[in-house]
């Protein structure tokens, strides 16, 4: 464990979590956004340093790219509304922050007592991961899996579609339906 | 036997479930066309019905002369579970075969007599459509009765006896609007109905043990067990008897649980000539009369019974000395008589019971008609008097004796069969009371001196208060407008009138000592009859005290005749204190009602309010409530705020790694 | 790097996006953080892939991405669905299934 690699790792780490806690910390939705998508491209740095290329680079297309894309036009869509700061929920405020600290403590106990965290692997070889042998295990071993997530994406897109469009005024249309007891 | 079978015997001995079929047909038939008949129609259809039935016995008397064993007909098989047999049969001998005859015979005539009767009664009370109703009650009536003295088993004797329980019920209730206050008739009829359930219980109570102990509840079967029973287990006879003895008292009126006959006589007068004097309170004695053979294993029950009916005699004869309504001293009159044949068949001298049991339907019969016949004859008067008066006022009651007075003159045929009648309860020689009831002096002589002289002394009375009747009813001056105006009933009342009296005065002659008809009669049921005898001296006795009691009530009431209704009674003075505890009738509803009746009621208020309002409804409506009360604590976790929700998801994620860290 | 360094960098974005999902009231924010938390559990998906020297950790990331991605999609048009009709997208407006 060089300097080098100590320091690397160290940054990185303090960007993932600094860019979380910008997240949940801005009151401008585009703000958090953008820390997300600073956040989406440290991991996938990390994802490079375990031997995950492929991934590394879905992830900045799929999530960075299309995920984050996403939620800024809706971001942009609804205004986004700045929402006053007091809590109305009682005690929402002072469990949530409870729970945030046990669960954290639960979590570094359960490694300390039960894992052996202080282990390193192996370093892997280069082509331990490519697209050519993550096709074949997609395609031979997680076919099914396969299928179905892409049933699961058309699913998506026609209720998406579904979801927000608006009827004509002539159709009696489920989204009618759906409008009108959303209206109540 | 089966039908075909019993044909063989005799073919009229075919004919015995027309005695209780021909009555069903007749209110039936009243039942669903009555409406369209006409008065006069349902009456004909009610009293053919009765006529056919008496026809049917008198023809299985004739077929009974022939055959004198009688036979038994089995028509179907009621129930059998496991070792339990009951069949729907009837019994023909000469027990039951005069028990019918009493029965459909004086049934027959009253229900003639209910023609006219009603016909006025329906009119006076404003309820003209009920009319039928009557002759249907008065055939179910019958048919009951019929069951239950042709029944060859106990149970099928029970449903007769409940059935004219509730002909009773439904018969005494008939005007049930009525009454003081609107409720008393039906109160009455409630009281008879419960104090009945009371004499019931112990008969039940009977039933089970006898069921318990022979294995069979059909008549024959059990009298011919009965001795080897005695002797293996006295006990157990000794409580069925008893406890048949309690329903007797139920039943028949006596001690303790006479006190529903007097209030029953807010029925119609017919009713209560028919049912409360000639044949439904009988059926107590035809009861201890049947079961003879067990009653004589037990000469202690036989004590009992005795001394029950004997002392029922003499206490019911002293309240009718001190009542002032006509069918009350009637209906104490019915009770001491009762408390003759009580004794006579407890004393085992059945014949004379027996014989006691016709003459009484006789002449009890003929002096409550002819009170219906005063009473109406005083309810016309009233009308005529206040039709010239002003609007008739309630407080009037046509059945007050202090208001008659005179009606000799104004009712003559109706005043001379009610004289006979009354000479022959008296037991004036040779009408038919006097036989009878010397009969029984006789065993009593034979058998015990004190019940003979409480007897005696029950006879004494009982010709001084029917003397005190006859006084004040028929002679003498009239004491109010309307027994002046009184007028006598038509035909069709008092036909049965003279049939009855009649009978009353030669009715004797069914068991005169030189003959003895109905003993030879009876003999063949009634095994170890003892043959009665005729004393002179017995009957002599008998005769001077039934005179003796009429002349000291002619010294009282005839010789200076009350001559205002509210003159106080000629006995006040002397008896004092003793008259007002005979007025008040010793005071026996209200002992009741003191000692059983109000903590009943108390027990029963605490059980509604406190343990059935309060404990069980508070439990199960503080269930319910607890449930509500659950729901609404529950429902505050509700929000509606999905990071509520959320935040409950993330407790219960903690909980589960706070779980698997621990293991 | 020790296991334990991304284990604990898991742990830590987890924790954060749940803090997210509690506390903010802006829908899309939530949104965002469970894409945070998402994207802890691929890490360390990732991280124990390569720790085994088996590819199919890595496979699995693959499908949580596809399926996020479907999820968010539809979330988002919910989203626009609601503002439609409420003019609002404060979570706690959303509480018509009180009881």
């Amino acid at each position: 464990m060089s300097l080098g690699s100590i320091l690397l790792y160290g940054v990185l780490g303090l960007v993932v979590v600094i860019s979380g806690i910008g997240l949940i910390t801005s009151r401008n939705a585009i703000y958090g956004a953008l820390f997300l998508v600073l956040n989406f491209m440290t991991v996938a740095l990390l994802y490079i340093a375990l031997g995950a290329p492929f991934i590394a680079l879905a992830q900045v297309t799929v999530y960075a790219g299309s995920i984050m894309v996403l939620f800024l036009f809706v971001i942009m869509l609804l205004g986004a509304e700045q929402l006053p700061i007091a809590e109305p929920i009682r005690g929402q405020r002072i469990l949530a922050i409870l729970l945030f600290i046990a669960f954290l403590t639960e979590m570094t106990l359960f490694v300390l007592l039960r894992g052996s965290p202080t282990v390193a692997g192996a370093p892997v070889s280069p082509d331990f991961s490519t697209p050519a042998t993550m096709g074949m295990l997609l395609f031979e071993q997680y076919l099914l899996p396969f299928e179905m997530t892409a049933g699961v994406l058309l699913a998506a897109t026609v209720g998406a579609v579904f979801l927000t469009r608006t009827p004509r005024p002539d159709r009696q249309g489920a989204m009618t339906t759906v409008q009108t007891s959303s209206k109540e | 036997m089966s039908l075909f079978e019993i044909a063989g015997v005799h073919p009229f001995f075919q004919l015995v479930p027309l005695v209780v079929f021909l009555p069903v047909l007749g209110l039936l038939i009243n039942l669903l066309v009555g409406k369209r008949l006409g008065e006069k129609g349902i009456g004909a259809i009610a009293s053919l019905a009765t006529a056919g039935a008496f026809a049917v016995a008198v023809l299985l008397a004739v077929a009974l002369a022939q055959v004198s064993e009688g036979a038994t007909l089995t028509l179907a098989n009621w129930m059998t579970v496991g070792d339990f047999g009951v069949n729907w049969s009837f019994r023909i001998d000469t027990l039951s075969v005069l028990m019918m005859l009493v029965v459909s015979g004086v049934g027959l005539l009253i229900h003639i007599y209910s023609i006219g009767y009603m016909h006025s009664d329906v009119r006076h009370n404003g309820d003209p459509g009920r009319f039928r109703r009557f002759f249907v009650y008065l055939n179910l009536f019958i048919a009951f009765m019929m069951v239950l003295v042709s029944s060859d088993n106990f149970l099928m004797l029970f449903v007769g006896w409940e059935g004219v329980g509730l002909c009773s019920y439904l018969l005494i209730g008939f005007w049930f609007e009525k009454g003081a206050d609107g409720t008393a008739n039906a109160k009455a009829a409630k009281k008879a109905f419960v104090v009945n359930r009371i004499g019931d219980f112990g008969l039940l109570i009977a039933l089970f043990l006898l069921f318990h102990n022979f294995g069979t509840l059909n008549f024959t079967e059990i009298f011919e067990k009965a001795p080897a029973i005695a002797a293996a287990a006295p006990g157990a006879i000794m409580a069925i008897t008893l406890f048949m003895l309690l329903g007797v008292t139920g039943k028949s009126a006596q001690l303790p649980l006479f006190v529903w006959l007097p209030d029953a006589m807010a029925g119609p007068t017919p009713v209560s000539a028919l049912i409360h004097a000639a044949t439904m309170v009988t059926a107590g004695v035809y009861l201890v009369a049947r079961s003879q053979a067990l009653y004589v294993e037990v000469p202690a029950a036989q004590n009992v019974v005795m001394w029950v009916g004997a002392a029922t005699a003499f206490f019911a004869a002293t309240i009718a000395v001190g009542q002032n309504d006509i069918k009350k001293v009637l209906a104490y009159s019915t009770i001491s008589q009762l408390g003759f044949m009580v004794t006579a068949v407890g004393m085992g001298a059945t014949v004379a019971g027996m014989f006691h049991l016709t003459t009484h339907a006789f002449f009890k019969a003929l002096l409550f008609l002819g009170a219906g016949s005063v009473i109406l004859g005083v309810e016309h008067g009233h009308a005529h008097a206040n039709l010239h008066a002003e609007h008739g006022h309630d407080s009037f009651d046509p059945q007050d004796m202090r208001g008659m007075g005179g009606l000799r003159k104004r009712m003559p045929l109706t005043f001379i069969v009610y004289l006979l009648g009354a000479l022959a309860l008296a037991g004036i020689a040779p009408l038919a009371g006097f036989f009878s009831k010397d009969e029984i002096l006789v065993a009593a002589n034979q058998k015990s001196i004190a019940i003979y002289v409480l007897l005696t002394a029950a006879a004494f009375l009982t010709a001084f208060y029917m003397g005190r009747q006859l006084l004040m009813v028929f002679f003498g001056k009239p004491r109010s407008a309307a027994s002046e105006k009184a007028s006598e009933s038509p035909l069709l009342v008092t036909l049965p009138l003279v049939v009855l009296a009649l009978l009353s005065v030669f009715g004797g002659a069914l068991n005169l000592p030189g003959s003895h008809i109905l003993e030879t009669w009876l003999e063949h049921t009634l095994e170890g009859v003892a043959p009665g005898h005729f004393v002179l001296t017995v009957a002599l006795i008998s005769l001077g005290i039934a005179l003796l009691g009429l002349f000291l009530a002619w010294l009282v009431y005839g010789r200076k005749p009350l001559f205002e209704n509210d003159q106080p009674d000629p006995l006040r003075k002397p008896l004092n204190g003793l008259f007002v505890a005979l007025e008040n009738k010793w005071w026996v509803d209200e002992l009741y009602n003191t000692i059983i009746v109000k903590p009943y009621s108390a027990v029963a208020r605490f059980s509604a309010g406190v343990i059935d309002q309060g404990i069980i409804d508070g439990l199960v409506n503080g269930m319910g409530s607890l449930v509500g009360s659950l729901a609404r604590t529950w429902q505050r976790y509700q929000t509606g705020y999905v990071r509520s929700y959320a935040l409950t998801i993330v407790v219960g994620v903690v909980l589960v790694i706070t779980y698997l860290v621990l293991r | 790097m020790p296991m334990s360094y991304y284990i604990g960098l898991s742990i830590i974005m987890f924790s954060m996006g749940i803090l997210g999902v509690l506390l903010r009231r802006n829908p899309l924010i939530v949104f965002m953080s469970l894409e945070l938390m998402f994207n802890s559990a691929n890490l360390l998906f990732v991280a124990f892939s390569a720790y085994h020297h088996v590819l199919d950790g890595q496979l699995f990331v693959f499908f949580v991405m596809t399926t996020a991605a479907a999820e968010v999609a539809v979330g988002l048009a919910l989203i626009v669905a609601i503002f439609k009709s409420k003019r609002t997208i404060d979570l706690d407006q959303m509480s018509s299934l009180k009881g």
